[in-house]
């Protein structure tokens, strides 16, 4: 495995960066410039890579797709939300068109996960392979479904590539494009999975739309079993504690301090934060950012782990 | 970790001392679970932090139960004397909006309960 790329970051549904948001950014970045004049696009460039992160850029808005870039052939993803859209297009950009193998794991169905699939146009062309994996019995039926009139006009029969479902058994080492997979699930409604992915001496676990109970011993240990050591852990930190275990209880997520405590148990070296709270603008992230980092600081009793939020268009390099 | 608690007339005090880690939010949850009867007498928990130097989520989560048990009798809890790094704590879990945060016992126990403050006061000035 060489990099994780993030297509989609955001959790529930897409959300756009509105106008009045791009000029809050603007403003900030022209009241930061306070008289200072750029001779070329290389020094703006630099003066705007040198603002905070919610100033110069966005987290961004489309649902979960994750690309995970093997080095292999084949594309490998997680999830198709909104963000799998964009990630077709680059795909296709990337190597010319030609036929190729999409790898395809889905954690669960709910529609902020699978909706971009009616617009991921290598699925349009014929010669390539699409193949969709997971632990729940029904991923055809609703993929299907989702493209039914009335609700979309483009039938799934129009599709022309040949696309496969494969399901996954819990607890089973799988063999897909060059890696080691498992799956575990996951508390959520209807149920979701998380993957582990294994090669090369790396390991990257893609955990979302999972809820924890840090207070269940033997659920627990299950999670710090599948995060055990993993380069990259892609974790759920959608509300704060205090909203996972009261208002927001069963509604199928966990939170920035859940992510830490899970991870430092697990010897995890990166915990990247995912499936962002729709209502949250760039600032907000931005301060869950900085107040997990703290926390992290807090509780650690070996080596720094590394703490991001995802964002789309994000690479994690392995 | 231990959690003595003391009772000032309707107002329980529980004193946590160390690390309320998975281990200690046992001894915390076990230190209030009488109080937190239905129909008890107690008007107002009041935990006293000020030994406490981490407080994790499972810590935090007995505070969440005990706070909606005593909320549905409309009574109160409240945690006091912080340490800064936990006062951090609660502010990143966010959790200085689910509970009342109070600079000292005595503050805490004001905003409860005037008898248990005379009691407070009494046994304070012993």
């Amino acid at each position: 495995m060489k990099r994780v790329r993030f297509w989609g970051t955001r959790g529930s549904i897409p959300v756009a960066l509105t106008a009045d948001g791009v000029r809050h950014k603007i403003v900030a970045a022209l009241r930061g410039a306070s008289g200072r004049t750029f001779a070329n696009d290389a020094e703006a460039g630099a003066y705007v890579d040198s603002l905070a992160f919610a100033d110069r850029a966005t987290f961004g808005g489309h649902s979960p797709c994750v690309e995970i870039e093997t080095g292999g052939p084949d594309f490998v993803i997680c999830d198709l939300g909104s963000g799998v859209r964009p990630f077709g297009q680059a795909a296709l950009a990337r190597d010319g068109g030609g036929p190729r193998t999409y790898h395809v794991f889905l954690s669960h169905v709910h529609w902020d996960h699978i909706m971009g699939l009616p617009f991921f146009t290598p699925a349009y062309i014929p010669g390539n392979r699409v193949v969709i994996y997971g632990g729940h019995a029904h991923l055809e039926a609703a993929l299907r479904r989702q493209q039914e009139q009335p609700s979309f006009p483009v039938d799934f029969s129009t599709f022309r590539a040949d696309i496969s479902f494969v399901r996954l058994e819990p607890g089973v080492v799988h063999e897909v494009a060059d890696m080691r997979v498992k799956l575990k699930l996951q508390r959520h409604a209807g149920d979701s999975y998380g993957f582990r992915f294994e090669s090369g001496g790396k390991s990257v676990v893609y955990s979302t739309d999972s809820e924890h109970d840090l207070g269940n011993r033997r659920e627990t240990d299950g999670f710090v079993d599948f995060f055990r050591g993993a380069d990259v852990v892609i974790f759920d930190a959608m509300y704060s504690l205090a909203d996972a275990i009261s208002v927001k209880a069963d509604w199928g997520h966990s939170s920035n301090i859940a992510g830490v405590e899970l991870c430092h148990a697990a010897g995890v070296k990166h915990l990247c934060m995912f499936h962002h709270e729709p209502a949250f603008d760039d600032a907000s992230i931005a301060r869950v950012l900085a107040d997990t980092r703290r926390y992290e600081e807090i509780c650690r009793s070996g080596a720094p782990m590394t703490v991001t939020a995802a964002y789309d268009g994000m690479e994690i390099d392995l | 970790m231990q959690c003595p608690t003391h009772a000032y007339a309707d107002v329980l005090v529980a004193t946590a001392n160390g690390r309320i880690d998975f281990a200690g939010a046992q001894v915390l949850e076990g230190a209030l679970a009488p109080a937190l009867a239905p129909d008890g007498p107690v008007r107002g928990i009041v935990i006293d932090l000020a030994g406490v130097d981490y407080i994790s989520s499972v810590g935090l989560r007995v505070l969440m139960v005990a706070a909606k048990a005593m909320r549905a009798r409309k009574a109160s809890i409240a945690v006091a004397s912080l340490q800064p790094v936990v006062a951090e704590i609660f502010e990143i879990s966010r959790f200085h909006h689910v509970v009342d945060v109070r600079g000292s016992v005595r503050d805490a126990i004001a905003a409860v309960s005037p008898e248990a403050l005379v009691a407070y006061d009494r046994m304070d000035r012993r």
